[in-house]
């Protein structure tokens, strides 16, 4: 658990700074600082454990199957970064309370700072891939936030957006490869994922996994060709740089690189991506670096050029390039962190981050001369700093790797020509700026910094030192348990002492000194020469392109999505016929061998009547009223199909339902025009009439293709169990309001839902008040007929009846609530018809809604009463009794069930009818003189 | 038998298909109504045709499949409240935009056609 606060802790640090904010600026920095101080305690409480080679884990199963866990793992990579992260975190808190001006919302960037340390934190203690790439993506959007600090400079907004898109980019691949290693190995734990190296290196998707799980790397820890958005980053407050885009995030992908090292290195493919790209960046980076004219130009360029030399380590493949990797990992983050700081004061304190401008400074502040040179020093690789320890373990092993075979000779040359760049553009940070002449236009004059924003520097600066004298003594158990966690065991004799006799790696040390001295004194020339070079505009190229990009999927997207559902329709159908037409196409012969039935003369008229009624509608389209009409005949020729065919509920449903649609629509034709305008040219006709034919063959050759093949149904159980289990013969019933109960609850639960859309839809409608038809005839003004008022009330009770009889007998004979519940509505519809709105509602005044809400609240609570006699919902329950009178009946409690869908329907309907009906009387106009 | 309910399912389907490429609300209106006649004739149809076998216990000796009819049934009631929904949002659309096109504006090819008139 103590691991899980190490976590916890800087997340709720988050909060703290906020909550700080009233008190002054050190207060709130001390308050920031608590969270992660204690963290670092938790840390090292486990130092024993970690260094004698053990790996601590927290386990908490999450969703097992989809194998999300929340796990923590520490062992001794992870051990190192966290001590990296929360030591120079805490430096940076310090730092940062100096370097901050008032004006700057302190609080929001310690929130932030916090937010980024507890990802980080996250990524090197996972132990769940998932998890891992969760952090890893909070880590791209804190530094979002944090390179955005000051959001009034452009610079800083595009070059957040430029960092996001790029690691985000990065970020995305990373979870590609993830996923694959999850469906490789069958499991997100890390534990599993790194003992399966042979598993991941022989399967075939091992190359492309690997290609994405590089690119997420390379991404995020600026590898050529994505180097460009770190120098853009530099934007962001100076301790943002030193910690995120040098000290810790921009190493992530090197973590990630040693993280993975036992799974997916030791491949031909591995070595020569990794290592050609980190000896790419080493190259460039430390080229570049010379010509930046700005401090943090210089730094965030030579910060690419060490994170490139670090990828190289590990693309090497040997197990002392992994021990070189992680050792230079630990110094490249103490002497990067300390010289951006250094530039932050500079900067602070002078007004300037411009080599050109600043120059002799040593006479104003020669502490912090003094300690910059010693980190810039380190950065160079001079002896008895621990820069040049590291150094020389990477230039020993540039020597006994055989990568490029007869040409492997090529690496040691090109790792001292880097080196040899790396000593000038050292050089000349410490040569332009504390000397070379007095200061060229400075806004202020330069001076020491505050005493305690110095700390940091001083800190980092003198561990650059003892560990550059004593290595050995100081972080050697360290650096061995993080070794041993890279190489899955086994770690290599090595020996960090500083001499080692005039060797090799010796004399490249001193020809790097040398060469860099040389290049230094001569830089004019190789100025000028870069100068002849056209500029490269990273931020400006990117923004375009991205915008063009955005301008083109935008194209895309209108060109797909312009807005008429015609279109749609077409689209949807060409993929409907596609897709249904291909497995039929791959069917021998339609016919299943299931014989037919014997066509009769009623089936044969009825049939023809429904295709001539279907052809009717469509001919007749564009004349609503005839539409509507023929329409109707279709529907009565359907339930009819239903009688015939052994389906009375069915028929008894579908005859009730095309009463109401008719009604429906007649009252909708009120508010539509009565004629379809001729519209379709010809040629959309043709389109139109050839995808309906398609369409139609497919449907018509797959319902043939269902029929005649034998069946094989669930429905004998329904069959054997519908009197046993449910108390009804009425099998369909029965399986309505008992088996399969909860799918008509959802059922009922739609039609209330469309009741109350529709509702709401008419509520407040525009007015719009036909007073003709679309011919211009008037309304007719009559009041209602006589004959018909006289009848429909008459009616009323005989309907009423005729409903509760369905209704009851609906468990054993055809029936039941939604049907009883249509007829309802359609008696008391007669009763709007006949009679009016205002009749209807001083005899009944009720709010539909409510019905709808009571009808639905029985069903549920059928539903929920089950659980009361310990069975699950809807569990039904039946009996008989025997009633004077009545005789024997059944009592279910899926007749309550029922009840709820009869209320349910007959509100729902009456709903829909009653509220579009009602804004048609109150639009009709109204003549004094009938009255 | 069999072939004769097919064709219907498939005219069905082609007419309400055609009717629900129109350009104008009720045709669709009318057409979605059609279609669902005829999805509502192919589920059922899953159940195959069975004659004088409704699946009421103790009156025949083969039985109909019950499953598709209990499907079908509350899809009937279903459809009625989409056709229903359908048609108000198609009024709606009428009074707020003051046409009865599909895409809530009359096509281009159409307006230039009233201006010159």
């Amino acid at each position: 658990m103590t691991l899980m606060w190490i976590l916890l802790l800087p997340l709720l640090g988050t909060l703290v700074p906020l909550l700080a904010a009233k008190w002054n600026r050190s207060a709130c920095a001390l308050a920031t600082a608590l969270p992660p101080a204690i963290a670092l305690m938790l840390v090292l409480l486990h130092t024993e454990q970690v260094l004698s080679g053990n790996t601590v884990r927290f386990f908490l199963s999450w969703i097992p199957l989809l194998g999300l866990d929340i796990s923590i793992r520490l062992d001794g990579l992870a051990y190192l970064f966290s001590l990296l992260i929360l030591g120079i975190g805490l430096l940076i808190i310090l730092y940062a309370r100096y370097y901050l001006s008032e004006r700057d919302s302190m609080p929001r960037f310690y929130a932030y700072l916090m937010l980024f340390m507890t990802a980080m934190l996250g990524i090197v203690l996972s132990g769940n891939l998932l998890q891992m790439w969760m952090f890893w993506e909070l880590t791209s959007i804190s530094s979002f936030l944090l390179i955005s600090f000051w959001w009034h400079k452009a610079e800083a907004r595009r070059g957040a957006r430029m960092a996001l898109t790029v690691t985000g980019a990065g970020g995305l691949a990373l979870l590609a490869a993830f996923l694959l290693i999850g469906q490789v190995v069958g499991s997100y734990d890390l534990d599993v994922v790194l003992a399966s190296t042979d598993v991941i290196q022989q399967h075939s998707w091992y190359p492309i996994l690997l290609v994405l799980f590089l690119l997420g790397c390379f991404t995020k820890s600026a590898q050529f060709p994505f180097h460009f958005w770190l120098p853009n980053a530099m934007a962001a407050p100076t301790p943002v740089s030193a910690y995120l885009h040098s000290a810790t995030m921009v190493k992530a992908g090197i973590f990630l690189l040693a993280r993975f090292y036992p799974a997916l290195s030791g491949t031909e493919l591995w070595f020569i991506l990794v290592s050609l790209t980190g000896l790419a960046t080493l190259l460039i980076g430390a080229y570049l670096a010379l010509f930046k004219h700005d401090l943090k130009g210089l730094l965030a360029y030579s910060t690419i050029s060490h994170l490139g030399l670090i990828t190289l380590l590990f693309g090497m493949g040997t197990d002392l390039a992994a021990v070189a990797g992680v050792f230079h990992i630990i110094n490249h983050a103490t002497f990067k962190a300390s010289l951006f700081m250094a530039a932050g004061i500079i900067d602070h304190e002078s007004g300037s981050r411009d080599m050109r401008k600043l120059n002799g400074l040593w006479q104003f502040m020669p502490i912090t001369a003094t300690l910059a040179m010693v980190a810039a020093a380190a950065m160079a690789g001079v002896p008895l700093l621990n820069g040049f320890l590291s150094k020389e373990m990477f230039f020993a092993e540039t020597l006994h790797q055989h990568l490029l075979g007869s040409l492997s000779w090529v690496i040691p040359v090109l790792a001292t020509v880097a080196a040899i760049f790396s000593v000038a553009y050292s050089m000349r940070f410490i040569h332009d700026v504390f000397f070379n002449g007095q200061p060229k236009g400075l806004t202020k004059t330069p001076h020491e910094p505050p005493r305690y924003m110095r700390v940091p520097v001083e800190v980092l600066v003198a561990l650059c030192i003892l560990v550059g004298i004593f290595p050995a003594y100081l972080i050697g158990d360290l650096l061995h348990a993080a070794s041993a966690s890279v190489l899955g065991g086994a770690v290599p004799e090595y020996s960090l002492a500083i001499w080692h006799g005039f060797n090799l790696p010796l004399m490249m040390s001193i020809l790097a000194l040398a060469g860099g001295t040389l290049i230094y004194v001569n830089r004019k020339h190789l100025f000028d020469f870069q100068n002849t070079l056209p500029d490269m505009d990273t931020l400006n190229s990117f923004e375009r392109s991205v915008k063009s990009l955005i301008a083109r999927c935008d194209q895309f997207y209108q060109w797909l999505d312009n807005g008429s559902l015609q279109r749609y329709m077409v689209l949807v159908l060409l993929a409907f016929i596609v897709l249904a037409g291909m497995p039929l196409l791959e069917l021998d012969t339609l016919w299943g061998g299931r014989d037919e039935l014997p066509i009769d003369a009623v089936n044969a008229t009825g049939a023809a009547m429904l295709l001539i009624a279907a052809f009717a509608t469509v001919v007749w389209h564009r004349k609503r009223v005839v539409a509507l009409l023929m329409i109707s005949v279709v529907g009565l020729m359907v339930s009819i199909a239903f009688t015939r065919f052994s389906a009375p509920d069915l028929a008894l449903t579908q005859l009730s339902v095309e009463v109401v649609t008719v009604i429906l629509l007649m009252l909708a034709l009120f508010f539509l025009p009565h004629k379809t305008p001729k519209q379709s040219e010809a040629p959309r006709v043709v389109r139109d009439i050839s995808i309906a034919s398609m369409v139609g063959v497919l449907v018509g050759s797959l319902s043939y293709a269902l029929m005649t093949r034998p069946l094989s149904s669930i429905s004998e159980f329904f069959l054997a169990n519908a009197k046993t289990g449910g108390g009804g013969t009425n099998v369909v019933n029965v399986i309505l309001v008992d088996f399969r109960g909860f799918d008509t609850m959802g059922e009922i639960a739609v039609l209330g839902i469309a009741s109350l859309g529709i509702f709401k839809l008419l509520t407040r409608i525009p007015v719009f008040k036909p007073s003709s038809d679309g011919e211009g005839r008037p309304w007719a003004t009559e009041r209602h007929s006589l004959l018909l008022s006289t009848v429909s009330q008459s009616l009323l009770p005989l309907a009423i009846m005729v409903s509760v009889y369905i209704f009851f007998r609906g468990h054993n004979l055809p029936g039941g609530g939604f049907i009883a519940g249509l007829i309802t509505a359609v008696a008391i519809i007669l009763q709007y018809i006949a009679q009016g709105v205002d009749w209807v509602k001083e005899r009944m005044n009720v709010e539909y809604q409510r019905v709808v809400a009571i009808g639905l609240l029985i069903a549920l609570f059928t539903g929920v009463a089950s659980w009361a006699f310990g069975k699950p919902f809807l569990t039904s329950w039946f009996d008989y009794f025997d009633i004077p009178l009545l005789g024997e009946i059944e009592l279910a409690s899926a007749i309550a069930f029922d009840l709820g869908v009869y209320i349910t329907v007959v509100g729902s309907t009456l709903l829909i009818l009653a509220s579009l009906g009602k804004m048609t009387t109150s639009h009709r106009p109204v003549h004094k003189d009938t009255i | 038998m069999e072939t004769l309910f097919a064709c219907c399912i498939g005219f069905l389907t082609a007419c309400g298909v055609f009717l629900m490429l129109r350009g104008r609300t009720f045709p669709v209106v009318l057409g979605l109504t059609m279609l669902s006649y005829a999805v509502n004739l192919f589920l059922f149809s899953s159940g195959r045709l069975t004659l004088r076998g409704a699946a009421v216990l103790g009156t025949s000796e083969q039985y109909a499949d019950p499953l598709p009819q209990a499907l079908v049934l509350t899809a009937i009631v279903i459809g009625f409240a989409m056709t229903a929904f359908l048609v108000i949002l198609a009024i709606r659309a009428r009074a707020d935009l003051g046409n009865d096109h599909v895409d809530g504006k009359l096509p281009e090819s159409e307006l230039s056609k009233k201006e010159s008139r």
